[in-house]
């Protein structure tokens, strides 16, 4: 998709102005977050679990040529293929040939963030495939032609109400006629049409929630099962993963586990969790005839080599965006592309370049309920801040931010010119402002009286205070 | 270099107090209660002249020179004290938890800079965790509020320490805010370059506070204070705003933040 983080601001401040869009981003706090607070109270060794991934994913992206390279070798064993794509026009390249030396028509795809993030769908779609999203929400978003919100529940701005419109527009044809308003009517409804998409499918494509070097299997998971129906009914398997996504052991995949449904949802674990390795054997029931994975970089051999190298250990449960106060209040669309609030902060920017994504890393509070909340610990206010070092650097930033804060500090670093100037400001405004107790409107400081008062100060200053309180006690 | 070492003895204490560049502008009775608090649990106060910013506002806007010589003049200014102690989480949290890692690559400072984090502190978790005060004398025949400042609840992990003092307060009843782990908006410069999202945080937040039916809402950052306190005024409720130090030190019978003459 074409990213749009330039409009951060105008994004979101339509988005504060959107009813159904609040109400539903109110159920964040209720949903999520209560749900994961459950499971972190059920679990004593939560935080034991949390440090124990951190030295995983360390271990591993510090060894990360080592294990993908273990991870390719057991694919091949396993009877598999893998591909390496630098760039998402490699990797969509890729995903094509594959497609069209099966011959395939149809494509079905489980739900996959990489699979965004490379834009997979209208690729193909321009190649001539027919592609269907299986999982509930990523088909609801493609009917109706929008991007994910969020990266666990990517249509958690629609309301239901809308998807009905939806339903009864796309699925007229197809012989429902009646608009259904139950949950479950629409839930049953998705259901058939899906159905017939299985069955009629050549290729399906998943993502990866764990790439394992040992075996040389991927492992996803789903709450309604269609990433296993994607990659065991068709008869090519296409696994799209980034190069993060891989760790040495089913033991480590299994840790990893445990911290990812409760992080994301508050649940244990999520209804379904599939490990799949290579094509399907002579004796297996079922399974592909073919199974690819493209292996992603996008940026992250860049981000392994510098500060942000941290951000590499995300496993994707979206506690961040979930427990951001900014995200809470603007929702995904707003950050302007695939991947919003904290993590998307610091990964948009990486992805679509800083110029485009500048908005990013600043609009946050740096309140640090984020990283609080993260299964592995990335420190993610200060890889913000690491971000806005990079603006300030490139003088990426606002020119006006940038005078006004070098003379703060330009002023604050000379402490008698400092007290010399703010002394008499401070008496002065509170002169003006001491009958009503404030202002409604103050030049220079629109950005703070467009939606509040500036309280008035007491007076002079304390350091004045203090000096003459104690010249008067001599 | 003035101070009040005539009130206690030589091995009381040395507190440095880092008044902060808000309180030192806005609201210098924090300071003074804050001097109040330090000399009633038995130190020795000292307001160092040289002091203006932590460099915070450099710091996280990606100004990093800028934010080590500020810096720097913390540690030239503080150095000598067996306590930086300052009436703001965020400030003292600057100081405490991201002055290391500005000077993580400079070897010759690193080790200075770690011994002025290591004894600097938040006025009231000082109170609490280091001096042992227990109890503080004041009366506030209110009920309120208190909001955790981000950086008190998640750098500094300070939120037990507040509320027993508040519960030694005679006359004052504490309603918990809900929510209260979530940010009021201010966020330093975000407030002005995303008025809009900073404005319905604070509004969300000033609605709760005034759900818990507290009449006045108290914090230990002067930023959350003036982006709450101008919010209520903005929104016209009659809920008061106070620095909680102004209420442990007895002194909260001035204006409240943003309270006019009328």
């Amino acid at each position: 998709m074409q990213p749009n983080s330039r409009h951060f601001q105008a994004n979101a401040e339509s988005a504060l102005r959107e009813p159904n869009l609040q109400s539903a981003l109110k159920q964040l706090e209720s949903g999520f977050v209560a749900g994961r607070q459950r499971c972190y109270d059920a679990l004593p060794e939560f935080e034991a679990l949390r440090d124990r991934a951190k030295e995983v994913l360390d271990h591993t992206l510090d060894n990360l040529d080592a294990y993908l390279l273990e991870y390719e070798a057991r694919v091949l064993e396993s009877g598999g293929l893998v591909h390496w794509a630098g760039t998402p026009e490699e990797a969509r390249e890729i995903v094509i040939r594959i497609c069209r030396d099966a011959e395939a028509k149809n494509v079905i795809r489980g739900k996959s963030m990489i699979g965004e993030e490379i834009g997979i769908n209208d690729a193909l779609e321009a190649s001539g495939f027919e592609v269907t999203e299986t999982d509930l929400g990523e088909y609801i978003l493609q009917l109706g032609k929008e991007p994910p919100s969020h990266i666990v529940a990517p249509a958690i701005h629609k309301t239901k109400d809308e998807i009905s419109d939806l339903f009864l527009e796309h699925h007229r044809d197809l012989g429902f006629t009646k608009r259904q308003t139950e949950r479950s009517a629409l839930v049953n409804e998705a259901r058939q049409v899906l159905r017939e998409k299985f069955l009629a499918a050549d290729v399906g494509m998943t993502g990866a929630n764990f790439l394992i070097a040992e075996t040389g299997s991927n492992v996803i998971v789903t709450n309604e099962g269609n990433g296993d129906l994607s990659s065991t009914l068709p008869r090519v398997q296409i696994v799209t993963a980034a190069i993060d996504k891989v760790v040495p052991t089913l033991e480590d995949a299994s840790l990893l586990l445990r911290l990812l449904g409760r992080s994301a949802t508050g649940q244990e674990i999520t209804a379904y969790t599939t490990f799949t390795t290579g094509p399907r054997r002579e004796r297996d029931a079922d399974g592909p005839g073919e199974y690819h994975v493209v292996l992603i970089d996008n940026h992250r051999s860049e981000m392994l080599g510098s500060e942000l190298r941290p951000m590499l250990r995300c496993i994707r449960c979206g506690a961040c965006m979930n427990h951001c106060p900014v995200y809470g209040r603007v929702g995904g669309h707003a950050y302007g592309w695939v991947y919003p609030g904290p993590m998307g902060s610091v990964l948009t920017p990486l992805m679509v370049g800083l110029d485009e994504a500048g908005h990013l890393p600043n609009a946050c509070t740096l309140n640090g309920r984020c990283e609080t909340v993260c299964p592995v610990k990335i420190p993610l206010p200060n890889l913000l801040r690491s971000l806005r070092s990079r603006q300030h650097l490139q003088r990426q930033n606002s020119s006006l931010a940038r005078i006004a804060l070098s003379l703060w500090s330009w002023v604050a670093l000379r402490p008698r010119l400092y007290q010399l100037l703010t002394r008499p400001a401070m008496t002065l405004l509170a002169r003006l402002g001491a009958s009503s107790g404030g202002f409604r409107n103050m030049p220079f400081a629109s950005g703070w009286t467009r939606v509040r008062d500036l309280p008035a100060p007491q007076g002079s200053t304390f350091q004045a205070r203090w000096q003459q309180q104690q010249r008067d006690r001599k | 270099m003035v101070s009040t070492e005539n009130i206690h003895s030589a091995d009381s204490p040395h507190v440095g107090l880092f008044v902060t560049c808000l309180v030192d502008l806005y609201r210098p009775s924090v300071g003074f209660a804050a001097v109040k608090l330090l000399e009633q649990a038995g130190c020795r106060v000292t307001v160092p002249r040289a002091q203006t910013c932590c460099g915070q506002p450099a710091f996280n806007s990606g100004d990093d020179r800028h934010a080590r010589q500020l810096a720097l003049q913390v540690l030239d200014a503080f150095e000598e004290f067996d306590y930086v102690v300052g009436p703001s989480a965020s400030c003292l949290g600057t100081i405490r938890c991201h002055y290391p890692e500005m000077f993580a690559d400079d070897a010759a400072l690193l080790p200075r800079i770690e011994a002025l984090s290591a004894k600097s502190h938040e006025l009231v978790s000082f109170l609490v965790d280091v001096l042992g005060v227990e109890t503080v004398e004041a009366g506030f025949d209110h009920c309120v509020t208190y909001h955790d400042s981000c950086s008190a609840l998640r750098e500094l992990g300070i939120k037990s320490q507040p509320r027993k003092l508040l519960a030694s307060v005679s006359g004052l009843e504490l309603n918990e805010l809900q929510g209260t782990d979530i940010c009021c908006g201010f966020g330093g410069t975000f407030c002005v370059k995303y008025p809009e999202i900073s404005g319905r945080m604070a509004a969300d937040k000033v609605n709760a506070a005034e759900a818990s039916g507290a009449d006045t809402l108290l914090a230990g950052d002067l930023g959350c204070l003036l982006n709450l306190a101008g919010k209520m005024r903005r929104e016209g409720k009659p809920t008061r705003v106070y620095h909680i130090a102004e209420v442990l030190a007895n002194m909260a019978d001035c204006k409240s933040i943003g309270e006019g003459d009328d």
